[in-house]
């Protein structure tokens, strides 16, 4: 079972507080979306909405082409799975997965057979007879995501449900995730701050920040071509490098002017901006550390962080901007030394001062 | 605990750093200061009464001399009395007749009052507000609702041309003229008890219920009900003990009577102790109440924590 889910000029206030300002959205069917933003953005509160645990102020929810903005939570056909897990500690897990089916008057040996195939399909067969309490963090989120999953719903929702795992727990629970939406070919909604967990399981990305969406794409599309400022800074680790520039636009491409003189031949077309003062982005992988005086700019390295794979070099320009590079896994810079900054200049974003941003022509 | 004790102790020794390492779980004597108010009143007020009820017990003793051991002769004589049997069946029915009716009445006052609404709030006020009266204003106003002929329910039954029970002088509702004032005087403790049960639940069980499809009923049922069933335990044994000590509404409102029909135990000690003077079988008397309430304690918290068990 899976379903469209169209969200058309949805707004949302709590009291005097405006939460979510004319959102629309559509989800195709069997997609993965992951709702992505910083704490306060309203990606849950637009979660819960769907769910029905928040009501619509003003615009509409429709599954499929119809309308369930007005139905109770049990009556849309959906599965949500909580951070907290909110499994109900009295019962057995068997009982807290049952306890959908039984609400419904569905028959004992359906109920029976789809936890048998929950349980299989989660490797927890072995813990259907244990209350939550004795279970672990990990083991309740299976707990959790078998209840979504016996109800054979037309959608899942996840509201930040990593959150309480320990890092090694999310990878795996991570991937385990991307595994199941592959299994059972459903439309599944997932909320998170943690751009990893976006970038490694969306279809497609919606960043909402400030009670609107900023972008709506594919995870590489949100790297590579962020929308707006606020985009390019959220999405990847370490936070791209922005730079304070003057454009000249005398060329084909532009040319960014960093304030002490620095420039940065773009292939970004000069028709496509506009006059004034912006601001230069590129991320670290696309800073390449080289001798002092061989690239774009020098600067002294402040801190280095050791990935293994590569070497973050941050690295302080003559007018105190700090630039994150990118050297080889076993770099010989050390903190102090005197290094160059190659940016490369089709990879390099430009942002207008209403955040704005404009890309090369290729990336 | 242990662990933690342990780190300083397994430290390099202390001589290598010119001074010893403190531990700092170690028992200070001092802070016995802090405690021994406490149990300065608890031994003299509670733990001494309490052993020398017992010793008194086995005594013939009146108020001037603790007279000669009798062993187990007050309580054969308790045990004989019908008076004293009367006033165990009379408090018995009177924990009956209140515990139950204080348990549910408190829990459905909590799940109609746990909401964030200024009503809810004035409303939880006034049904705590009772509690707070002492038991003679209690017995005051229930007396003017019950009194004959010119009382709040003979003037109510009255507008329909009906006669108001009598709840003080009948022998069959006396003790429920008591239990109705005992209920009304009581609700707010087991409505707060409740109350603090239930904003304990988390919101997101019921939210998951929602979405399990799950109506009022079943979500009061399996849900709600379950969450705070240790409250409830907790409110039943609690009232089972304040409710065995029955005393003051009874004396106030009908003296014990009709015919000793509303006198409970505690009257019955009062009444043997001090009026009579017989303070060994009084002690043997509240010997009995003693057990009784731990008994029934006891009883409830077992089956309570069995079916926990088997659940």
């Amino acid at each position: 079972m899976t379903a469209d889910i169209e969200i058309r000029n949805v707004s949302k206030h709590f009291g005097a507080m405006m939460v979510l300002d004319d959102l629309s959205l559509s989800i195709k069917a069997r997609e993965f979306i992951v709702f992505l933003g910083p704490s306060g953005c309203g990606k849950s509160t637009l979660l819960r909405m769907i769910a029905g645990l928040e009501t619509v102020d003003t615009g509409e929810i429709a599954i499929n082409n119809e309308r369930i903005d007005h139905l109770p939570p049990g009556k849309r056909g959906i599965a949500m799975v909580f951070q907290s897990y909110a499994l109900y500690p009295h019962m057995s897990v068997r009982d807290n997965m049952a306890f959908g089916l039984e609400n419904i008057g569905m028959p004992r040996d359906v109920i029976d057979a789809r936890i048998k195939e929950s349980a299989r399909i989660l490797e927890m067969e072995h813990l259907l007879e244990r209350k939550p309490g004795q279970l672990s963090g990990g083991q309740r989120q299976r707990v959790a995501i078998g209840r979504a999953i016996v109800k054979e719903p037309k959608a899942f929702l996840f509201d930040e449900p990593l959150s309480n795992l320990d890092a090694a727990l999310r990878t795996r629970t991570r991937i385990e995730l991307a595994q199941l939406h592959q299994r059972l070919q459903s439309t599944m909604i997932f909320v998170t701050h943690d751009q990893i967990e976006a970038m490694t399981l969306a279809d497609r990305i919606v960043v909402m920040n400030n009670r609107k969406i900023e972008q709506i794409g594919s995870p590489m599309e949100i790297y590579d071509r962020p929308a707006t400022k606020f985009v390019a800074g959220f999405v990847g680790a370490p936070a791209m490098n922005f730079v304070e520039a003057t454009l000249d636009r005398s060329s084909r491409n532009a040319t960014a002017r960093f304030a002490d003189g620095v420039s940065v031949h773009t292939e970004i077309a000069s028709n496509q901006t506009i006059d004034g003062k912006c601001t230069f982005g590129i991320r670290s992988e696309d800073v390449r550390i080289v001798a002092a005086g061989q690239g774009n700019a020098d600067g002294v390295v402040d801190v280095l962080e050791r990935l293994g794979e590569r070497t973050l070099v941050y690295a302080r320009l003559g007018d105190g901007q700090q630039i994150v590079g990118s050297d080889v896994g076993n770099s010989r810079v050390a903190v102090g030394d005197k290094v160059g900054l190659a940016f490369d200049g089709r990879k390099s974003h430009l942002f207008g001062e209403t955040g704005r941003a404009w890309h090369a022509r290729e990336v | 605990m242990g662990d933690r004790r342990a780190t300083p102790r397994t430290a390099l020794p202390a001589a290598s750093f010119g001074a010893a390492s403190v531990d700092i779980y170690a028992p200070q004597w001092r802070n016995f200061i802090f405690v021994a108010p406490f149990l300065f009143f608890f031994t003299t007020l509670l733990l001494v009464p309490l052993f020398w009820g017992m010793w008194l017990s086995f005594h013939k003793a009146d108020t001037f001399s603790s007279g000669n051991f009798v062993g187990f002769g007050n309580y054969i004589r308790l045990f004989h009395d019908k008076v004293f049997l009367q006033s165990v069946w009379n408090t018995f029915y009177f924990v009956l007749l209140t515990v139950p009716t204080l348990a549910l009445i408190g829990l459905f006052l909590a799940l109609c009052l746990n909401r964030r609404t200024r009503t809810a709030a004035v409303l939880r006020t006034l049904f705590f507000s009772s509690s707070v009266l002492s038991v003679t204003i209690v017995t005051l106003i229930w007396r003017i609702v019950f009194i004959p002929n010119v009382g709040l329910l003979s003037t109510i039954y009255g507008w329909f041309g009906a006669t108001a029970p009598a709840f003080i002088s009948d022998p069959s509702l006396a003790m429920i003229g008591i239990a109705i004032a005992t209920v009304w005087w009581c609700i707010g403790l087991p409505m707060m008890l409740f109350l603090s049960a239930l904003q304990q639940i988390p919101q997101d069980i019921y939210e998951a219920a929602a979405l399990d499809n799950a109506n009022r009923w079943q979500t009061l049922r399996s849900i709600t009900l379950p969450s705070i069933k240790r409250t409830f335990v907790l409110v039943v044994i609690v009232q089972i003990v304040l409710q065995f000590q029955l005393c003051g509404q009874a004396w106030l409102m009908t003296r014990g009577g009709p015919n000793n029909l509303t006198k409970p135990i505690v009257l019955y000690i009062y009444d043997t102790a001090f009026r009579r003077w017989d303070l060994g079988m009084g002690a043997a008397a509240s010997e009995v109440l003693f057990i009784l309430i731990l008994m029934a304690a006891m009883a409830q918290y077992l089956v309570t924590r069995n079916k926990a068990g088997q659940a």
